[in-house]
């Protein structure tokens, strides 16, 4: 008897939890593993969220940053997943393909607060189809201790006093290959050249047609070019990505590089780096007319076209870009709102880095806005490599690269 | 009160009008293997066919329009893709040979009898037991240009100066590739001929010994032509998959540098899911079925020719 009660009751107590989760609106919310905000900040804040919203429940899956788009592009529009961690570049291809749904209309106060580079990444034709929620930018990251051993103070301010600087280090024998980069046949080489043909001045596509074949852009990639030849540039950047010039800069072998924002916190974990406390960041140098610029490396958190619950989507990714959720987590990502950057929480996070960012966003540069920009970012990579490789002069690339970019825009 | 007793099912026209036929029954206890077969192979295998005919680029204005053979044209008259075909064929036939003639070496070595032979066969085989993208993320560190295996040991041997970025030359870094792709994989081989090797009735040995045959002649008259069918096995099996090869290209290179490494299968996974064009992705995935379907075809019929010369 005591058995058959005890039976009875553990299937009420299945049945009853069974219709308490079908009583709850279930999102399933799709984030990444790197950089940005981490786990722990993005699983505590959710579970914020679902204690002032008790009628949903909200599904974390985290993936690499690799897995991302392929994980939103075979799930997010059959529904797999409600809210998609997207990315800039991504914006205008998932807008055009039906992946990501338009956002409902932000108020003009809080548009007004949001850095504008990072709020323009989010949009295509006049529409939004995502919200900035991690914000973050390349830097310019130096070796203190190396300029101090070569007699400089400050860190470049221009790209002419970063190559000066570069060769007085590689003279004094200081460091071998005193810029390393990130070059590697990969995103990450596309976005340093938005950077550098920004800062000359040039510009990678505009009104949704490429522009590669002008004079600034040429000057760029020459100037890549001949920067790897001096031996100023270490040669092997093509095969690096971000993580492996964190490895050249953290060991002292490097006294310049561009990263993201994480840079700073690996190059300064002692478990990891020779040069903990003698990593400065500072904006990434000018150029002529042009005082500074950079990518945005900026992701949005977009509704997927298959959820059955936008309604309730939208509510989690209005929490989770918030002012509340931003302030109590800047250590990993700085916040989208201008205003917070006075914070005392927000500056306390990271002085360093704070100082510099609330400057460096104001120039922020997206990668072309055009919904082919994928299959365009991965002609571009093989078309620079073979100018680095030497295989095909700046103007030779670029040309090709002019037409094949014409071919993909139509 | 009466009890009906159950009967057990019978063989056919045995049972009543309500019973199964053997044939029937044998049927339904596929039927559940059969549904997942026709779901997870056959359907998809229609709609990809289907993708090839049609445009199925997400980002097109005319996507869902009927296009006929007009993709593979598409795909058969741009230079990218016979650049890829080209670095596919070169990674297929230069591993297979490798691996093959490293696999049939190890065979050889590891049929003899002496001490420790079944601790070193255990040995051999464990590459292969690695999951490739494991090995794939292996070999990325070995040949790192700054903390690589290899770099420290070809610089400590003084073979080289400085550390080489083996990964930072297209053609260089493809061959890393099949070196990766053949350490992993010459094991596998080596499995199967030494297989074979035993069934080599040892008397023929003798015969040949007796003969005066030495050796080479002894491995080229008796044990190569036994190895033969096994061979045969071996180089279709490996060369579908290797023309297929992606995940060592996913870790090791993702394709660069300058496109060095980039192969057909890459290729169509950056087109599919990168630039949201199914139709191309599938449409390659299809001449990539083609052509292992030719290449089986040509080496099926090899094979029949040395049935018949035996």
């Amino acid at each position: 008897m005591a058995k058959k009660s005890i039976v009875l009751f553990a299937l009420m107590a299945l049945v009853g939890a069974g219709l308490w989760a079908a009583d709850k609106v279930v999102l399933n919310a799709l984030f990444m593993k790197q950089a940005g905000f981490s786990e722990e900040d993005i699983t505590a804040g959710t579970k914020d969220f679902m204690d002032k919203n008790p009628g949903i429940q909200v599904n974390l899956t985290f993936v690499a940053y690799e897995e991302l788009e392929q994980k939103i592009l075979t799930a997010a529009a059959a529904g797999g997943y409600d809210v998609v961690l997207s990315d800039g570049p991504f914006t205008a291809k998932f807008a055009k393909g039906g992946i990501v749904k338009e956002i409902p209309p932000l108020a003009a106060a809080d548009k007004a607060d949001i850095f504008p580079g990072a709020l323009d990444a989010c949009e295509y034709l006049g529409k939004y189809w995502g919200m900035p929620w991690i914000n973050d930018v390349r830097y310019l990251f130096y070796n203190k201790k190396m300029l101090q051993q070569a007699g400089f103070k400050n860190p470049p301010a221009t790209l002419d006093e970063m190559i000066a600087q570069a060769k007085a280090l590689k003279a004094k024998k200081i460091v071998e290959y005193p810029i390393v980069l990130p070059w590697n046949q990969a995103e990450t080489l596309t976005c340093d050249f938005t950077t550098i043909t920004a800062l000359f001045g040039g510009a990678m596509a505009k009104d949704g047609k490429p522009t590669l074949y002008n004079d600034a852009n040429k000057k760029a990639l020459d100037w890549m070019v001949a920067a790897i030849k001096q031996g100023l540039v270490n040669p092997k950047s093509i095969t690096y990505g971000e993580d492996d010039i964190n490895g050249v800069f953290a060991g002292g072998n490097a006294a310049f590089m561009f990263n993201w924002t994480y840079a700073y916190g690996v190059t300064n974990d002692p478990s990891q780096s020779k040069v903990v406390g003698d990593v400065g960041i500072a904006m990434i140098p000018g150029n002529g007319k042009v005082k500074s610029a950079t990518v945005n490396g900026g992701q949005p958190l977009s509704i997927a076209s298959g959820s059955k619950h936008p309604n309730e989507a939208w509510a989690y990714i209005l929490y989770m870009t918030g002012k509340d959720f931003q302030r109590a987590h800047p250590t990993n990502s700085l916040p989208i709102w201008r205003s917070l950057y006075d914070d005392p929480n927000v500056v306390k996070s990271n002085p360093d880095v704070v100082k510099v960012a609330k400057t460096q966003y104001d120039y922020i540069v997206n990668r072309p806005k055009v919904p082919y920009y994928s299959a365009f970012s991965s002609m571009l990579q093989v078309k620079i490599q073979e100018a680095l490789l030497g295989r095909k002069s700046a103007d030779q690339a670029l040309k090709e690269a002019q037409t094949e970019g014409e071919a993909l825009a139509q | 009160m009466h009890r009906v007793v159950p009967q057990p099912a019978r063989g056919r026209g045995r049972g009543g009008e309500g019973d199964l036929s053997e044939q029937g029954f044998a049927f339904l206890l596929l039927s559940p293997a059969a549904l997942l077969i026709v779901v997870v192979v056959l359907v998809p295998l229609i709609i990809t066919f289907v993708y090839t005919l049609t445009d199925m680029n997400l980002l097109s204005d005319t996507k869902g329009r009927f296009m006929g053979l007009a993709n593979y044209g598409a795909v058969l008259g741009s230079s990218w893709f016979w650049e890829s075909l080209g670095r596919t064929l070169y990674f297929t036939f230069v591993s297979l040979i490798l691996e093959v003639g490293l696999g049939l070496l190890f065979a050889l070595l590891l049929a003899g009898s002496f001490p420790g032979v079944g601790a070193l066969r255990a040995l051999v085989i464990l590459p292969w037991a690695i999951p490739t993208n494991v090995s794939g993320a292996l070999w990325k560190w070995i040949l790192h240009p700054d903390y690589g295996a290899l770099n420290a040991l070809l610089s400590w041997l003084g073979l080289i100066k400085e550390y080489q970025a083996w990964l930072g030359q297209p053609w260089l870094a493809m061959n890393m590739v099949i070196l990766a792709d053949v350490w992993k994989m010459a094991p596998y081989s080596a499995i199967f001929f030494l297989a074979a090797l035993q069934f080599i009735n040892r008397s023929l040995y003798e015969a040949a010994r007796i003969d005066g045959a030495g050796v080479f002649r002894r491995f080229r008259y008796v044990t190569f032509p036994h190895l033969v069918p096994t061979l045969l096995v071996v180089v279709v099996m490996r060369s579908m998959e290797k023309f297929k090869a992606f995940d060592l290209f996913y870790i090791m290179t993702k394709g660069g540098p300058a496109n060095g490494t980039k192969v057909l299968t890459y290729d169509a996974y950056l087109r599919g899911f990168d630039n949201l064009d199914y139709s191309a992705a599938a449409t390659i995935s299809y001449v990539i079925a083609f052509l292992v379907l030719a290449f089986t075809i040509v080496y099926l019929r090899l094979g029949r020719q040395e049935d018949i010369h035996d």
